[in-house]
C-alpha cells in the first residue's frame, strides 16, 4: 500500500511518501515526482518518515530525475528514512548522490 | 511448516512474497536491517522474472522456497519461463544509470551486493536460481 501526498510550503515543495514502493506501484511515485516538478518549485523535499520499504523500482524513479535536477538547478533532498531503509540507499551509494537528512528541520537548515 | 510460496506472475504478487519472507525470516535471529535486505534481493529476482521472463502473464507462476541452516539461508526460485541468468548480465555503474536517466538496471546490483552466492541451474524446462546468504 502506497500513499503519496503533495504539500506546498512555498518556496519548498514536499512530497510525502508512506507505505511500500515496489514494481507494482512505482509508476505512481514517478507521476507524483513529475507533479512536484511541474509546480515550478526550485526545492523538492521527499518526506519518507512513513516509508516502510522501497525496491529498485522506486529507487530508480528518484535516480532518474537527479540529472534533470542538476541541469535545472532544483534542490532535491530526502528526509526521515528509517535506519533499515537508509541501509538500502547506502548499499547502492545513493547516500553519496542524494542529500539525505534525519528530519525536515535538518533538511531545511542545510 | 510450509516453506514454499507459489506466486502468479503479476506485480501485485510481490507484496504477498514480502509477507511470506517476513514470516520465514522472523523465525531466525537475523537483524531487521538484514531481513529487509534479503527480502529486497529475493523480490528483485522475482520481479525480473515476473516482468521480463513472464511478461506479467497471470496464468503462469514462479515458486520461492526458503531453507535455513545454522550457517546459511537459501532462497530457491523456480520458474519455467525464458531463462534469465543475472550473472550473465553486465551490471551497470550507479553513476552511469543516473547519467542516462534510467529507471531500471539497479535491482541486479542490489542482489549481487546483498547475497553471498548466486547459482543458476536448469532441470528440464525448470530454471532454478539459488540465492545464498551466510548467517
Amino acid at each position: 500500500m502506497l500513499k503519496l501526498k503533495q504539500i506546498s510550503e512555498s518556496p519548498n515543495h514536499i512530497l510525502r511518501v508512506q507505505g511500500e514502493i515496489d514494481a507494482s506501484n512505482s509508476v505512481q511515485l514517478d507521476e507524483a515526482m513529475q507533479e512536484a516538478i511541474q509546480t515550478g518549485t526550485k526545492s523538492i523535499l521527499v518526506d519518507c518518515l512513513g516509508l516502510e520499504y522501497i525496491s529498485s523500482a522506486g529507487l530508480g524513479v528518484f535516480m532518474s530525475y537527479l540529472e534533470d535536477f542538476k541541469e535545472e538547478g532544483i534542490s532535491f533532498k530526502i528526509y526521515g528514512l528509517s535506519e533499515k531503509v537508509f541501509e538500502v540507499f547506502k548499499i547502492l551509494g545513493l547516500d553519496q548522490l542524494i542529500p539525505i537528512f534525519t528530519d525536515k528541520e535538518a533538511a531545511l537548515a542545510s | 511448516m510450509n516453506n514454499v510460496i507459489k506466486l502468479y506472475c503479476q506485480t501485485a504478487s510481490l507484496a504477498e512474497l514480502r509477507k511470506f519472507l517476513q514470516e520465514k525470516l522472523e523465525e531466525s535471529a537475523i537483524s531487521d536491517a538484514l531481513q529487509l535486505q534479503l527480502i529486497l534481493a529475493v523480490e528483485e529476482v522475482c520481479a525480473n522474472l515476473i516482468i521480463h521472463s513472464h511478461h506479467c502473464n497471470q496464468s503462469e507462476h514462479i515458486s520461492v522456497q526458503v531453507s535455513q541452516s545454522e550457517s546459511r539461508i537459501i532462497f530457491e526460485i523456480r520458474d519455467q519461463g525464458d531463462s534469465f541468468n543475472l550473472l550473465e548480465y553486465d551490471t551497470p555503474k550507479i553513476k552511469q544509470v543516473v547519467g542516462e536517466k534510467r529507471k531500471g538496471g539497479i535491482g541486479i546490483i542490489l542482489v549481487k551486493k546483498i547475497m553471498d552466492e548466486i547459482k543458476f541451474s536448469a532441470v528440464g524446462k525448470t530454471n532454478i536460481c539459488q540465492l545464498i546468504k551466510k548467517i
